[in-house]
């Protein structure tokens, strides 16, 4: 069978059908919801990425006199902090480490859960045991336990808060990243791909890891919520960022004690947190639906 | 002795230009002027291929389609009542009592978490207002009925206690609790081993004498459909293309797609030849072609049958054929191709 | 004689069931399972579910490892002597499910394409080879070389497997019930393409099907089994008109008849066939069987020679084998 050159066909000419992605693109831009709620997080993230520029006055600096002003006092639109500080750049500041406490340690913990997760499910037998119930230990501990323990151990500071965080994800992403690729790996594809004689870190990269990321992920960025929650209850309880820091749960704290006297004031960073966080648990609900490829 | 004898001048199942689409963009033209009738005590066996709307025919006459989303047109008559028109409680009692349904999977249709005793017993209560007791003893006469062995015990089991065939006779049992007049089957034998497969069709043939129930049977398969069958209906692209007896449709087929679907089934094909295959698959239930649904398929498609109605060829009373070449003269000449 | 392509030695595969100590359930999937393939001819595979066929086919194919028993390519026993890498070109396999055993995110040109390059081909010439390939399964490369599996029908996406499985110029093919999910129409012109390519290729096929019709039209040899034994191996022509096991004429008589005037009036068999955990002693079937007798309780069967390459392991030919 010579192959000649009428029967090649020129790549440009074949069909380039509808590819996965842009599939899933054009179904995530249907779901109206979705939609707003990442642009919502969108907004939250250039909002921390332009901070200096957006913020009306310098986070750190306070004025004496102007100490728990509510919202709307001239020159303070959201009013000024127990230390006098404007509240509008604390929370515009606020962003960038509650965010990045919010996604850091779940981007890590993705990359650590997932490598675990997928090679305990496609290589199956002792080795899934094992590694699963090692993981199943720590996923014992309720996550906010973990989180106050391995802080507490490790002592405040950014850093090690960054640490007991991606910690507490590990596991429940080695999870689902097992349980995803086990279903995959019974599909009948992975077999032909196997009796192909291609090696499993082949098999792996080429046709495991593409139909697996995809859910893993999308579990990973509901995550991020409870990560910026964890994140601001350290802080809360002095375990992860520390003042002068502009960071949510840390306002929180501080803000705590002027409840009785600026409730709306104290519930700002609240706010924040709260938005923040369903906002990312819509845009992964919303990528969660639009990934489902229906046959 | 049929306890289910209608008035004699009105067959049991009457169905005239059944239509059903499912509402969408496109929508989706799953049948398309359906027209069958069908005594009491007659077997009528639906014959097609996945996406041919014989499942969506036979779920039309229990209405067990999605209400919102479905147009129905067309007239459907059970045993005398308007089947479009019944709601609420009528429906109900049309539903298992007038008439009920088997489907392919039991597993899916029995409840998992009541025994198979329960869920007979249940039905009985529901349509006939037994007591308790009385519907306990129907059911274990119906496990007899349906041959299960030892059916006093069988009564407590539940369906994942029940080895396959088992629980198609159990799903039997409870369609036929009720005594209804119509028994609607859809593929139940399609996922059964060989030799399960036909002490079923031997089961429901029996049943069928016995009760004297009419019953439209649904498959894919030929040889399933000649077991049980008196009559035959060949159904593509949500028409019925031919029906006649079953002897007619498998010695005299006259509709091209009738011949194809008898020459994949391997009717007299000699081992090791090539088949006399239909190329191509069936069109998309949302864009159907005009004309003849089988034209684009079929090897001897003229300018005529992609344009205008097809014309039906008739024979002797239930025996016709839709397509142009059968009302020719020379129906026997399709039969032999040109090479 | 002619070395036989491929043969299967005594293989046995018994997976576990759950349960510990002297409570461990073992499923006999597969137990001491021989046969062989001579070159260019089909040997179809029947029986009913729990049978071991589908193991058998993972057996042969490697992607199940045998407790015991072995596989010889070409004479040569398969990992010690024929490395796997090498078998895995000439021994290819088409499963069931056209649907499952494609990826749902590569398109149909890439995955034919795999597995040239596993092997070493370029990646243009693996490419080149895909899209001649699917132009001979029928389907036309510049439509659907770029597609994905969803958006191709059954029977296409069947066609893209047997062209995937053809990708490496194998001289056996296992089909594993290829055509048994596809409609009627569509399954005979999935047949017509393997008889072509059979016939132009010179191929070795294992059939795999529930279907007896099937079986028949396509095959030269047919192995009925039964809870993980061969019951009955013999020519095709033989096998159907004269059964010798009497399961194999329990099957037949199970098939349709396709005739209404001679339709089936008993059933042959009563009952589902039995678990393949705890199989009944002697000859499995012996608690089904209308002739069992004496032994068949107690004895395991051997393969009788009833007649030239047609076996039955039943003692209902024992005699006559003796007189032969």
């Amino acid at each position: 069978m010579a192959v000649t050159a009428e029967n090649i066909v020129p790549l440009a000419t074949v069909d380039k059908s509808q590819g996965y992605w842009r599939a899933v693109w054009s179904r995530f831009l249907r779901d109206k919801v979705a939609v707003c709620a990442g642009l919502v997080a969108a907004g939250l993230v250039l909002m921390a990425i332009f901070a200096p520029w957006i913020a009306p006055a310098d986070p750190l600096q306070g004025t004496m006199l102007k100490r728990l002003s509510p919202i709307g006092t001239e020159g303070y639109p959201l009013g000024a902090d127990e230390l006098g500080r404007d509240m509008l750049s604390r929370l515009i500041y606020g962003a960038r480490l509650s965010l990045f406490m919010g996604v850091v340690p779940v981007l890590i913990a993705f990359a650590i859960g997932s490598a675990i997760g997928i090679a305990a499910g496609y290589l199956g037998g002792w080795v899934n045991t094992i590694t699963m119930r090692t993981l199943d230990v720590l996923y014992a501990f309720p996550s906010v336990l973990l989180a106050i323990a391995i802080s507490g151990a490790l002592g405040a500071g950014i850093l090690n808060g960054l640490l007991s965080l991606t910690v507490v994800f590990i596991p429940p992403i080695a999870r689902v990243a097992e349980s995803v690729t086990t279903s995959v790996r019974k599909l009948e594809y992975i077999e032909a791909a196997q009796a192909s004689g291609a090696s499993s870190l082949r098999i792996v990269r080429d046709h495991v890891l593409g139909n697996v990321l995809g859910p893993i992920f999308v579990y990973a960025t509901s995550l991020i919520s409870v990560s910026m929650i964890l994140a601001a209850g350290l802080s809360f309880l002095g375990l992860g960022v520390s003042p002068p820091n502009a960071e949510w749960g840390l306002m929180l704290n501080t803000l705590r004690n002027a409840i009785y006297v600026q409730p709306w004031l104290a519930a700002l960073p609240g706010v924040m947190i709260f938005m923040t966080s369903i906002s990312f648990n819509m845009l992964s609900d919303g990528l969660r639906s639009a990934m489902d490829v229906k046959q | 002795m049929t306890p289910s004898a209608t008035k004699s001048d009105h067959p049991l199942v009457s169905v005239r230009d059944l239509s059903v689409r499912f509402d969408g963009t496109p929508p989706v033209h799953a049948v398309n002027n359906v027209s069958f009738d069908l005594a009491s005590g007659e077997v009528l066996g639906i014959l097609g291929e996945s996406g041919s709307g014989k499942s969506v025919t036979l779920k039309t006459l229990l209405r067990l389609l999605p209400e919102r989303r479905t147009t129905i047109t067309g007239a459907v008559e059970v045993d005398g009542e308007d089947v479009i028109a019944l709601q609420g409680r009528a429906l109900a009692d049309h539903r298992g009592g007038v008439a009920s349904m088997i489907f392919q999977d039991p597993s899916l249709a029995l409840d998992p978490v009541y025994t198979i005793g329960q869920q007979i017993a249940e039905t009985v209560i529901r349509h006939e207002g037994a007591t308790s007791r009385v519907a306990m003893a129907r059911a274990l006469e119906m496990l007899e009925l349906v041959r299960i062995p030892s059916a006093k015990r069988r009564l407590g089991n539940y369906p994942h206690e029940m080895s396959g065939g088992m629980r198609q006779r159990a799903m039997i049992a409870l369609a036929l609790a009720c005594r209804p007049k119509l028994l609607l089957a859809d593929e139940p034998t399609t996922a059964l081993d060989a030799t399960v497969q036909i002490q079923i069709l031997l089961l429901l043939r029996e049943l069928q004498q016995e009760m004297g129930m009419g019953v439209i049977f649904v498959t894919h398969d030929i040889g399933v459909a000649v077991e049980v069958s008196d009559r035959l209906a060949v159904m593509y692209a949500g028409s019925f293309v031919e029906t006649g007896s079953v002897a007619d449709i498998i010695r005299d087929a006259r509709h091209p797609y009738s011949k194809g679907l008898l020459a994949a089934n391997l009717v007299g094909a000699v081992p090791g030849t090539r088949l006399d295959a239909v190329p191509g698959a069936p069109p998309a239930l949302n864009a159907l072609p005009e004309g003849c649904a089988f034209a684009p398929r079929c090897a001897h498609a003229e300018d005529l049958c992609l344009t205008t109605p097809v014309p039906v060829w008739s024979g002797a009373a239930g025996r016709w054929a839709r397509c142009v070449h059968a009302t020719r003269e020379g129906a026997t000449a399709v039969n032999k191709v040109a090479p | 004689m002619n070395t036989p392509i491929l043969s299967a030695h005594n293989l046995v595969k018994h997976f576990s069931a759950g349960g510990f100590g002297a409570k461990r359930k073992v499923v006999r999937a597969v137990d001491d399972v021989s046969f062989e393939l001579a070159r260019g001819e089909t040997l179809g595979v029947v029986g009913e579910s729990g049978c071991g066929k589908s193991t058998t086919a993972r057996l042969l194919v490697q992607l199940l490892t045998p407790n015991s028993g072995s596989v010889r390519f070409d004479g040569k026993v398969v990992g010690p002597e024929l490395p796997l890498k090498a078998f895995r070109r000439q021994v290819q396999m088409v499963f069931q499910d056209s649907f499952a055993s494609l990826n749902p995110r590569m398109t149909m040109i890439d995955s034919i394409a795999f597995g040239p390059t596993v092997h070493g081909a370029s990646a243009a010439e693996a490419r080149r080879k895909a899209q001649d390939l699917l132009d001979r399964v029928g389907l036309d490369p510049a439509r659907f070389g770029g597609r994905y599996a969803h958006e191709l029908s059954g029977g296409q996406r069947q066609r893209v497997n047997i062209a995937r499985a053809l990708a490496f110029d194998p001289q056996v093919i296992v089909l594993d019930e290829a055509v048994s999910a596809l409609d009627k129409s569509v399954e005979a012109q999935v047949l017509n393409l393997l008889m072509d390519l059979r016939r132009e290729r010179g191929l070795t096929y294992v059939f795999i099907s529930h279907d007896l019709n099937v079986v028949r039209h396509i095959s030269d040899r047919v192995m009925v089994m039964y809870l993980g034994e061969v019951a009955e191996i013999g020519p095709a022509s033989s096998l159907y008109t004269a059964p010798r096991h009497p399961y194999t004429k329990a099957l037949l008589a199970a098939m349709p008849s396709l005739d209404p005037d001679r339709r089936t009036h008993e059933a042959p068999l009563a009952g589902d066939p039995p678990n393949p955990i705890d199989p009944p002693s002697g000859c499995r079937f012996h608690t089904r069987c209308a002739q069992a007798f004496g032994p068949c309780a107690t004895q395991v069967p051997s393969q009788f020679a009833v007649a030239k390459g047609h076996l039955a392991a039943c003692h209902l030919n024992r005699s006559e084998e003796t007189v032969a």
